[in-house]
C-alpha cells in the first residue's frame, strides 16, 4: 500500500511538472503571438488608450493612497533607527532610495496585479465564457489583436507610470511625517535626497524594474484569462492565479533584477 | 461586399453554387474512442432554411463549428460555397467567415458595447465604410428586428428575446451568404420565440442567404424551415421536409415530434442493471 501511495504521489508530481512546463511553453508562444499581433492594435490608438484608462487611471486612487502611507511609515520607522546611529539627516535619501529602487516598483506591481491584473483576467475569462471571443473569431476579427494586445500594452504602459507616482507620493508622505510632524530639517531632507539619488543607477533601474514587472503581470493576466476554463469556477480560479502567480513573479524577478542592477555597487 | 477592408486570400468562394454547405462523410471526435459525429452526410441548398435537430449532446453544435472552421473533421470533407474548409489557411478561413454570420446560443453580445455598437462592430472592424453610412446601416438592421428604439441600451438592459434579436441583427450586419443559428429559441417566451422564428425566415428570404438552424424546438422549426435533419449519437437518422416529418412513422421522429420521454432516445442513461447496483452496495 505505501508503495502504491508513493507511486501515485510520483505520478501526480510528474503530471504536475509536465503540465507546468507545457503551460510555460504555451505562455511563451502566447507572448510571441501578442507581439506579432501588436502593430495592428497599437496603430488603433483608441483601443490601447481605453485600456490605459481602465488599468492605469482607475488604479490611481489605490496606488496614490498606498504610496502616501508607505512613505509615512518609512519616515516614522526610518527616522527612529537613523537617529539612533546619528544619521537622522539621511532620512530623505533613505526614503527616496527605498522607494525608487524597491518599494515603488514592487509594491505598485503587487497592487497592480491585484487591482488591474485580476480585472483583465476576469474580463477576458468572462468574454470567453459568454462566447464573446468565439463570436469575434466567427466574425473574422482576431481576439488577439482586438482584445488581448490592447489590454497587454495598456497595462505595460500604465505600470511604470503608476510605480513612479507611487514613489512620488511616498516621498511626499515621508516629507509630511519626517519634516512637518517629527521636525527633521527640510533643507537637509531635500538636499541629501538630491545628492544621494542618482538618475542612472537608481531612478532608471527602478523604471526598468517596473517595466519588467508590467510585462510579467500583464502577460500572466491576459494568458490566464484567455486560457481560463469557460465556467464561473474557471474564471474565479484564473483570477486567483493571476494575483498569486503575478505577485510571486514580481518578487522573484525583483530579486534577479536587484542582483544584476545593484550587486556591484557596494563593492566599488 | 465591395468595401471589405482586407483581401483575406486568393480563395474564391462560389456564392452561386447550388449547395451552400455540404458535409461528406464527416467524422469528428475530441478523442478516438468517443466520436461525436460518425460519417455524417448533409446537404444544405442555397437559399433554404435548414434545421438540424436532435437531443442535447447529439453533436448539433459540433456541426456548426465544423462549418465555421472552428473544428476540423477527422475524416470527410466540409464544403462551404464550393471550398473545402479544411484546406483553408487562417487568412482563407477569415475570408470565409467574413461571409458567414453566426448567432450564438445566448447571443454572445459584447457586454461593454451598446446595442448600436454591437451591430456596428463587424462593419467597423471589417469594412472601410464611413461613419454616417454605418449609422444608417445599423439603424436599418435594428429596424428590421424591431429594436431601433433600443439602440443606446447596453446588453445587460435587454430581455432574453431582445438580446437574441440584436444578435440576429449583428449576424446579418454584413449581409452574409450563410447564417448559422445555434439554439436561437432556447429560453425564450412564446412571443419572443415566434418573433425570432419569423425573423429568421424573413431575413433569409430578404437577403437571399442560406440559414442553418441548430435547435431542438420542433414546433417552431416546422413552421419556418424548408428541410430538417435529425441527428442522434453523431449520426443523421432521419431527414425530410416539414410535411414529411409530420407524416413520418419513424420511431425517433415520432418520439421527437410527440415529446415522448422514452423511446429510441432512452429515458435512462446507460448504466449497469439496478439489481446489480443495489447488490454491490449490499455486499
Amino acid at each position: 500500500m505505501p508503495a502504491d501511495a508513493l507511486g501515485r504521489g510520483v505520478r501526480r508530481l510528474g503530471a504536475g511538472t509536465i503540465n507546468a512546463v507545457v503551460r510555460i511553453g504555451y505562455a511563451a508562444r502566447f507572448f510571441v503571438a501578442i507581439l506579432t499581433h501588436s502593430p495592428q492594435s497599437i496603430l488603433r490608438v483608441g483601443l490601447t488608450t481605453r485600456e490605459i484608462y481602465f488599468a492605469g487611471v482607475l488604479s490611481l486612487v489605490i496606488i496614490l493612497l498606498s504610496g502616501l502611507f508607505v512613505g509615512m511609515v518609512l519616515a516614522l520607522q526610518g527616522f527612529d533607527v537613523l537617529e539612533k546611529y546619528g544619521a537622522g539627516d539621511s532620512l530623505g535619501v533613505f526614503v527616496a532610495l527605498s522607494l525608487v529602487r524597491e518599494l515603488g516598483p514592487v509594491v505598485a506591481g503587487l497592487l497592480f496585479a491585484s487591482r488591474a491584473g485580476s480585472a483583465i483576467t476576469a474580463e477576458i475569462g468572462l468574454m470567453k465564457t459568454t462566447d464573446q471571443l468565439a463570436a469575434m473569431e466567427m466574425m473574422a476579427v482576431d481576439p488577439l489583436s482586438r482584445i488581448v494586445a490592447p489590454r497587454f500594452w495598456g497595462g505595460v504602459i500604465s505600470m511604470p507610470l503608476l510605480a513612479a507616482l507611487f514613489s512620488v507620493m511616498g516621498v511626499f508622505g515621508a516629507y509630511i511625517v519626517g519634516v512637518r510632524l517629527i521636525g527633521a530639517d527640510s533643507g537637509t531632507f531635500w538636499g541629501n535626497m538630491r545628492a544621494g539619488v542618482g538618475f542612472w543607477p537608481d531612478i532608471t533601474n527602478g523604471i526598468i524594474k517596473s517595466c519588467v514587472f508590467g510585462v510579467a503581470v500583464c502577460l500572466i493576466a491576459v494568458f490566464e484569462g484567455y486560457t481560463a476554463k469557460p465556467t464561473a469556477e474557471g474564471v474565479a480560479t484564473a483570477t486567483t492565479r493571476t494575483v498569486v502567480i503575478g505577485s510571486l513573479a514580481i518578487l522573484a524577478l525583483d530579486f534577479v533584477l536587484t542582483v544584476f542592477m545593484f550587486r556591484g555597487m557596494g563593492a566599488k | 461586399m465591395a468595401h471589405l477592408k482586407h483581401r483575406a486570400s486568393s480563395v474564391a468562394f462560389d456564392a452561386q453554387s447550388a449547395n451552400a454547405v455540404e458535409l461528406k462523410g464527416v467524422t469528428f471526435g475530441y478523442d478516438r474512442r468517443r466520436p461525436v459525429l460518425a460519417a455524417i452526410d448533409m446537404t444544405i441548398p442555397r437559399g433554404k432554411v435548414v434545421a438540424i435537430m436532435g437531443a442535447s449532446g447529439s453533436g448539433k453544435t459540433t456541426i456548426l463549428r465544423l462549418i465555421g472552421g472552428q473544428l476540423r473533421p477527422v475524416k470527410g470533407r466540409v464544403v462551404v460555397a464550393g471550398q473545402s474548409v479544411a484546406d483553408l489557411d487562417r487568412a482563407g478561413l477569415f475570408g470565409l467567415r467574413r461571409r458567414v454570420g453566426m448567432l450564438f446560443q445566448f447571443g454572445a453580445l459584447f457586454t461593454d458595447l451598446t446595442v448600436f455598437e454591437n451591430i456596428a462592430f463587424p462593419m467597423r472592424e471589417l469594412t472601410d465604410l464611413p461613419d454616417e453610412l454605418i449609422r444608417d446601416l445599423v439603424l436599418m438592421k435594428l429596424n428590421a428586428v424591431g429594436l431601433r428604439g433600443s439602440a443606446q441600451l447596453k446588453p445587460s438592459e435587454l430581455s432574453g428575446g431582445m438580446a437574441r434579436r440584436v444578435a440576429l441583427a449583428r449576424a446579418i450586419a454584413l449581409d452574409p451568404m450563410l447564417v448559422m443559428y445555434d439554439e436561437p429559441f432556447a429560453g425564450l417566451d412564446p412571443i419572443s420565440l415566434g418573433v425570432v422564428g419569423q425573423l429568421i425566415r424573413r431575413m433569409n428570404d430578404a437577403l437571399g442567404s442560406t440559414s442553418v438552424v441548430v435547435t431542438h424546438d420542433i414546433y417552431e422549426s416546422l413552421k419556418i424551415v424548408d428541410y430538417i435533419y435529425f441527428v442522434s449519437e453523431g449520426r443523421v437518422i432521419a431527414k425530410g421536409t416539414p410535411d414529411e416529418v409530420r407524416a413520418s412513422t419513424d420511431p425517433f421522429v415520432r418520439q421527437f415530434v410527440d415529446g415522448e420521454p422514452d423511446g429510441p432516445v432512452p429515458f435512462h442513461v446507460r448504466a449497469r442493471p439496478l439489481a446489480a447496483e443495489f447488490a454491490a452496495h449490499a455486499g
